[in-house]
C-alpha cells in the first residue's frame, strides 16, 4: 500500500484538485484506491457527491470507537473509495493531543485497510499542526502544490528542513507548480528553472486553467468529465511522475 | 471493496410491456417507482461478455461455497472469484483471451485468487462447467445528489454449453459501498415490478437449470442409491452396481484426456467396488453374471495399475525429495525424468484400452446384464444379504488380524488390508440400511486402521518398485551414479515409514479389535437383518 499525501502550509494552492484528479486517475490504472478528505471543509466529499459527514464525527475515528472502514463511501469511479470530510475534523488536532503517540495516529488507522487498497490519498487541510505531522509520518510521497513565486518555495524549504529531522520513517517529498499563469513572467521563469535546478520538483506543472475550476460545477474529476483538456493530460502526466517515484510503476 | 449483490430474475409471467416487446431496462424505470429522492439514469454502454464457469470435475469449488468464472469481453479477459453471497473475493487479469482449459491451478498467475482456490481444488483440474454470452445493460440509481447509491445491470443470457438455451433475463443489483439502506429501498422498488422476483440461485445455476443440469451434481455417488430393508438382494446390488458404471463411465473422458490425476483415480474406485461387490455378493446375482464379469473386471483393475502406481510416485515426489538429507534434489532429476517417461508409455497403453472395443463391449454388456436383474423379486432380501457379509467379513478380518506376530511377514499385513478393504466397502455399499452415526463411527474405526496398513504396504510397494526401477535405469545405462544414491536414500526413507507404521500397528489393531469398535461393526450386521 503507497501513501499520497497533497499537502501545503497556503489555502487555495491545487491540493484537493490535485488529491481528486490523481486519486481517480490512480483508480484508472486498475488500482484500489481510497481518497481520505481530512479538510473540514469537505471539498473533495463534494467533488465526488459525498456528503461531508462521518457517524461519530473525527472523534470516533481518531479513538477507534468506529473503525475506518465503516465510514468509508464508495464514490461513481470503479475501484476508487472515499472517507468523507466531516466538520468535526476542525477539532483533529485536539483529539490526537488525548491520544498516545499522536503523530503516529494517522499511521495506524491506516493500517487495516493494507489488504482492501493499493493506493490512500491524504488531502490535508492547510495548516502546520499535530495533524498535520501525523500525515507527514503516514505518508510515502508528500505532493507539494506551490504557486511559482519566491516565498512559496521558501516554505517548501522550510517543510523539506522540517521532514528531515524526523525520526525513523521520512516521507519523500515532490512538489510540483499549480495554478501556473502563463501571462506572468514570473510565474513561467520561475516553472521553468526550478524543476531543472532541484530534484524534489515534479517537472509537470499544472496550469490555472478554468476547466479545472469548472469540477465544482460536475462535481466530478477532470480526468473523468473532460478527458481530453489540457488539465487532464498535465495531471496524466503529473500522476506518471508521481507513481513512478513511488514505486508503483517503472 | 467487497459488496454483496441482490439477484431477481424475470418470471414466466413476464409484464405485459415486456411480452409487446419492450426492453426490461425500460419496463422496470417505468414500473419500479423510486419514491422521493431517487432517480434511475443510464448506467454504463451496454456490453457483450463471454462467461466460462469453471470447477473441477467433482464440484469443489462450489461445495465450497465458491464460484470461479473466467470473463472476457472486448477489454480483455479476467478471473473473478464470488462467494456465496455474491461478493467478489479476488479479481485475477489474463494475458490475451484467457487461460486454455482444462486446467491446474498452478497454471493460473500466481496471486490472491490462486492462493484461494490452490487448497480448496488440491490436484484436480479446473475445467469450464457452464459456458454462456451475456449482454449486460446498466441503470444508476441516484439520490438527491446525483450521486451513483447503486447500479442495476439486466443480463440476458444465452447458455452455449453444457446446452444450448436461452436463460430469463436476470436483473443484479449492486450497492456502491456505504449506501446499503439506499440499496434496500431500490431492491424493494425492483422488486415489487410485476414479473420480478427474487432469484434463489446464482447466475451458474440459473445457466445450468435451463440445460436441465444441476450444480454439484456427482455420477455414481453410492450413498445416493435408494434402499429399503425388504428390497431383493439382487435389484439392490444391480442398483448399486449401476451407480459405480456411471462414475466409472463419467471418469473415462477425462482419463482418456489426461486432464488430472483423479479421473482414473475415481475410474479405479468404482472398478475396485465393482470387483469387491461381485466377489462378496455376487453369487445373489442370476448364474453366470459374477463369472462372466470377474474376469473382465481384474483385466480392467490391471490395465489401469501401471499408470496409477506412476502417478502416485510423481504426486509424492516434491515429498520425496525434500526428505533427501545426503543427497541434492537436483540428483533425482533422472529418477523424474525416467518415471514421467514410463508413465507417458504406461499412459498411451491405458488409453488405448479405454479406446478399445473390448472396454466398450464390457460396459455395454454389464449396464445391459445389471438391467435385466432389476426386475428380479426373488431371493434374499438387500438387509439379509447386507447383515449376512458384513458379519462374515468382520469375523474375517478380526481372525486374519488376531494371528499376525512381530514376526509376521509383511504379506499378513497385506492380506489384513485386503479383507479390512472389503468390510469397508460392504459397510459403505449398504450405507442407506444403517444408521448414519452409527456408520460414521465405524467407518472411522476402521479407516484408522486402514490408514496404518495403507501406509505400510504403500511403502513395501514403493521399496520393491524404487528397487527393481533402479535395475531397468541401471540395464538402459541412463543413470548417473548420484541418481541411485539418492533414490538408496529414498527407499531408506521409505523403510523408516514402513517400520513408523508397523511400531503402530499394534495399538491400531487393538482399538479396532476392541469391544466397542466391534460391537458397532456388529450391529451393522444386525440392522435390518430381522
Amino acid at each position: 500500500m503507497r501513501i499520497f499525501a497533497t499537502y501545503n502550509i497556503k489555502g487555495g494552492v491545487g491540493k484537493t484538485a490535485a488529491a481528486v484528479n490523481l486519486s481517480h486517475l490512480a483508480a484508472r490504472d486498475g488500482h484500489r484506491v481510497l481518497l481520505w478528505d481530512l479538510d473540514p471543509q469537505g471539498a473533495a466529499s463534494f467533488l465526488f457527491r459525498i456528503k461531508p459527514r462521518v457517524k461519530g464525527g473525527g472523534k470516533a475515528l481518531i479513538r477507534g470507537t468506529r473503525s475506518v472502514g465503516a465510514a468509508i463511501k464508495g464514490t461513481d469511479y470503479d475501484g476508487l473509495d472515499l472517507l468523507p470530510a466531516d466538520f468535526t475534523y476542525r477539532n483533529l488536532d485536539l483529539l490526537l493531543d488525548s491520544a498516545k503517540r499522536p503523530e503516529r495516529r494517522l499511521a495506524s488507522l491506516l493500517t487495516p485497510l493494507k489488504a482492501e487498497y493499493d493506493v490512500i490519498f491524504l488531502d490535508c487541510p492547510p495548516s502546520i499542526s499535530l495533524l498535520s505531522e501525523s500525515v507527514l509520518h503516514a505518508a510515502g510521497l508528500l505532493l507539494v502544490p506551490l504557486i511559482p513565486t519566491t516565498l512559496s518555495v521558501r516554505t517548501l524549504d522550510q517543510l523539506t528542513e522540517f521532514v528531515a529531522g524526523f525520526a525513523g520513517h521520512r516521507p519523500d517529498v515532490l512538489a510540483f507548480f499549480s495554478m501556473i499563469d502563463r501571462r506572468k513572467r514570473l510565474h513561467t521563469s520561475i516553472a521553468a528553472e526550478l524543476p531543472v535546478a532541484r530534484s524534489d520538483f515534479a517537472s509537470t506543472a499544472i496550469g490555472a486553467l478554468s476547466v479545472i475550476e469548472q469540477m465544482s460545477v460536475h462535481r466530478a474529476p477532470v480526468t473523468a468529465f473532460a478527458p481530453r483538456s489540457v488539465a487532464a493530460r498535465q495531471y496524466g502526466e503529473l500522476w506518471q511522475e508521481a507513481s513512478a517515484r513511488a514505486g508503483l510503476t517503472g | 471493496m467487497a459488496s454483496s449483490t441482490r439477484d431477481f430474475v424475470l418470471e414466466h409471467s413476464t409484464p405485459a410491456a415486456l411480452k409487446a416487446g419492450s426492453d426490461v431496462l425500460t419496463v422496470v424505470v417505468d414500473s419500479a417507482s423510486l419514491n422521493g429522492d431517487l432517480s434511475w439514469a443510464n448506467g454504463a454502454p451496454a456490453r457483450t461478455w463471454r462467461r466460462s464457469w469453471l470447477d473441477t470435475f467433482d464440484w469443489r469449488l462450489y461445495r465450497a461455497g465458491l464460484t470461479l468464472e473466467q470473463i472476457a469481453g472486448r477489454d480483455g479477459a479476467e478471473l473473478l472469484l464470488t462467494g456465496r453471497d455474491g461478493e467478489v473475493l479476488a479479481t485475477q487479469r489474463l494475458t490475451g483471451s484467457g487461460t486454455p482449459w482444462p486446467a491446474l491451478v498452478s497454471r493460473l498467475p500466481a496471486g490472491p485468487l490462486r492462493e484461494l482456490i490452490e487448497p480448496v481444488a488440491g490436484i484436480r483440474a479446473l475445467a469450464p462447467v457452464a459456458r454462456a454470452t451475456s449482454r449486460v445493460t446498466e441503470l444508476r440509481a441516484l439520490n438527491a445528489d446525483a450521486k451513483t447509491v447503486a447500479r442495476l445491470a439486466v443480463d440476458r443470457m444465452a447458455v452455449t454449453f453444457p446446452a444450448r438455451a436461452a436463460a430469463l433475463p436476470r436483473l443484479t443489483l449492486t450497492p456502491v459501498r456505504g449506501y446499503g439502506r439506499l440499496t434496500d429501498r431500490v431492491g424493494r422498488a425492483v422488486a415489487g415490478v410485476a414479473g420480478v422476483a427474487a432469484s434463489r440461485g446464482t447466475a451458474l445455476e440459473a445457466a445450468l437449470a435451463v440445460t436441465g443440469r444441476r450444480a454439484g451434481e456427482l455420477p455414481g455417488k453410492a450413498a445416493a442409491v435408494e434402499l429399503s430393508a425388504p428390497m431383493p438382494a439382487a435389484r439392490a446390488l444391480a442398483a448399486i452396481l449401476t451407480a459405480q458404471l456411471d462414475s466409472l463411465e463419467a471418469n473415462v473422458p477425462g482419463t482418456v484426456r489426461d486432464i488430472d490425476t483423479e479421473f482414473l483415480h475415481d475410474l479405479r474406485i468404482a472398478v475396485r467396488w465393482t470387483r469387491s461387490a461381485l466377489k462378496l455378493c455376487g453369487s445373489v446375482l442370476p448364474a453366470g453374471i459374477a463369472g462372466e464379469f470377474r474376469p473382465q473386471f481384474r483385466w480392467l483393475g490391471d490395465l489401469t495399475t501401471p499408470t496409477r502406481d506412476l502417478d502416485v510416485y510423481l504426486l509424492e515426489f516434491d515429498a520425496m525429495a525434500a526428505g533427501l538429507i545426503g543427497a541434492a534434489v537436483s540428483d533425482l532429476a533422472p529418477f523424474r525424468d525416467y518415471l514421467e517417461r514410463s508413465r507417458a508409455a504406461e499412459y498411451r497403453k491405458l488409453s488405448r484400452g479405454l479406446r478399445s472395443s473390448r472396454f466398450a463391449r464390457l460396459t455395454a454388456d454389464w449396464r445391459a446384464a445389471l438391467a435385466g436383474v432389476r426386475g428380479t423379486r426373488k431371493g434374499p432380501t438387500v438387509a439379509q444379504l447386507a447383515a449376512e457379509r458384513i458379519a462374515t467379513a468382520q469375523r474375517k478380518a478380526l481372525r486374519t488380524g488376531q494371528r499376525i506376530t512381530a514376526a509376521s511377514p509383511p504379506t499378513s499385513l497385506h492380506d489384513l488390508r485386503k479383507r479390512c478393504k472389503e468390510l469397508r466397502y460392504l459397510v459403505e455399499m449398504f450405507g442407506p440400511l444403517h444408521d448414519p452415526a452409527q456408520r460414521w463411527q465405524a467407518v472411522r474405526e476402521l479407516k484408522a486402521l486402514q490408514d496404518c496398513l495403507g501406509a505400510f504396504q504403500d511403502a513395501e510397494v514403493q521399496r520393491t518398485e524404487i528397487r527393481m526401477l533402479a535395475n531397468r535405469m541401471l540395464a538402459d545405462r541412463t543413470v548417473p551414479a548420484e541418481t541411485l544414491l539418492a533414490m538408496g536414500e529414498v527407499a531408506a526413507g521409505l523403510a523408516g515409514r514402513q517400520h513408523a507404521a508397523r511400531a503402530e500397528f499394534d495399538s491400531r489393531f487393538a482399538a479396532f479389535a476392541g469391544p466397542a469398535s466391534q460391537a458397532r461393526l456388529a450391529s451393522l450386521g444386525r440392522a435390518g437383518a430381522a
